[in-house]
C-alpha cells in the first residue's frame, strides 16, 4: 500500500460546503500532527479549490465535487479536488494573479494561493468535461 | 456573516467575525459598502481580530472597501490580523496597498 490512510468525499457545489470541505480535510490531516500554520495553509488551499468548482465549474447550477485526500509515506498530504463542470479554456490566463471572470466578489488570487501555500500544485482541465486540481503538502515532523 | 461597527468623530470601525469565504463575502462587501455610503467616513478601519479564517474572498472584501474609501478621499486601515489572514494578504500584495496596524490590546 502506497498510502497510509485515505478518505473520499462527494458533495454538491453549494457554497455552504466550502467550510465543510476545508474543515473535513483539516480534521483528516490532524492525525499527521500538523502545526497551526500548516493546517491554515491546507485549509486555505482547499477552500480556494472548492470555491473555484462552485463559482466557475458549475456557473448555472449545481454539480458534484469529489475530494480525495491521502496520507502518503514521508508525512505528505495528497489532495485531489475534481469537478465535471465546464472546464477552463485558457489555463495560462486563469493562473495569472488577479485574473478572474468571477465578478467583484472574487479576487483572482485562488490559483496563486494554492501554488504558494502547498508544496506542489497541478491543474488539469478539459473544456466541457471538467477540472482536476492535485495538491501536495509535506508536513514537518515535530520532535 | 456577523459584523459590528461604530462611528466616532467621522471615523468608522467595522469588526468582522468568524470565517470569511466566498459563501459570505458578498454579504460582507454589501454591508461594508452600505456603511461607507451612509456615513462617508474620513477613515474606515476593518478589524480582523475575531476573524478565525480567511481565503482569497477576504481580498475582494478589502479591495471593494478600498475602492469605496478612495472614491470619497478617505483612508482604509486593516487591524488585528491573525497569522492566517495576514499570510493571504501578503501573498496577494494587498499589504502594500493598504495600511496595516497592530491591534490595540
Amino acid at each position: 500500500m502506497k498510502f497510509e490512510n485515505y478518505m473520499i468525499l462527494e458533495f454538491p457545489s453549494k457554497s455552504a460546503n466550502e467550510s465543510f470541505a476545508r474543515s473535513a480535510v483539516a480534521c483528516f490531516a490532524a492525525q499527521m500532527d500538523p502545526t497551526l500554520e500548516e493546517l491554515g495553509d491546507i485549509r486555505t488551499a482547499v477552500s480556494e479549490a472548492v470555491t473555484n468548482c462552485i463559482v466557475h465549474a458549475y456557473p448555472d447550477g449545481l454539480g458534484m465535487i469529489t475530494l480525495r485526500c491521502r496520507i502518503l509515506k514521508g508525512n505528505v498530504l495528497d489532495i485531489v479536488i475534481k469537478d465535471k463542470g465546464v472546464g477552463i479554456e485558457n489555463l495560462e490566463q486563469a493562473r495569472k494573479p488577479m485574473f478572474t471572470t468571477g465578478g467583484s466578489e472574487r479576487s483572482g488570487m485562488g490559483f496563486t494561493i494554492m501554488e504558494s501555500f502547498m508544496s506542489s500544485f497541478t491543474v488539469v482541465s478539459t473544456p466541457g468535461k471538467g477540472t482536476s486540481v492535485h495538491m501536495r503538502r509535506k508536513l514537518q515532523r515535530r520532535k | 456573516m456577523h459584523l459590528t461597527s461604530f462611528l466616532q468623530d467621522g471615523h468608522l470601525t467595522v469588526a468582522l467575525t468568524g470565517e470569511i469565504d466566498h459563501h459570505c463575502a458578498k454579504a460582507y462587501i454589501e454591508a461594508i459598502t452600505a456603511k461607507i455610503e451612509a456615513y462617508t467616513p474620513k477613515s474606515c478601519v476593518l478589524d480582523f481580530q475575531e476573524v478565525t479564517f480567511m481565503d482569497s474572498s477576504g481580498i475582494a472584501v478589502v479591495i471593494n472597501a478600498l475602492r469605496n474609501m478612495t472614491r470619497i478621499d478617505g483612508k482604509l486601515i486593516l487591524t488585528g490580523l491573525n497569522n492566517q489572514p495576514m499570510k493571504v494578504f501578503r501573498t496577494s500584495g494587498i499589504d502594500k496597498l493598504v495600511e496595516i496596524k497592530e491591534a490595540v490590546v
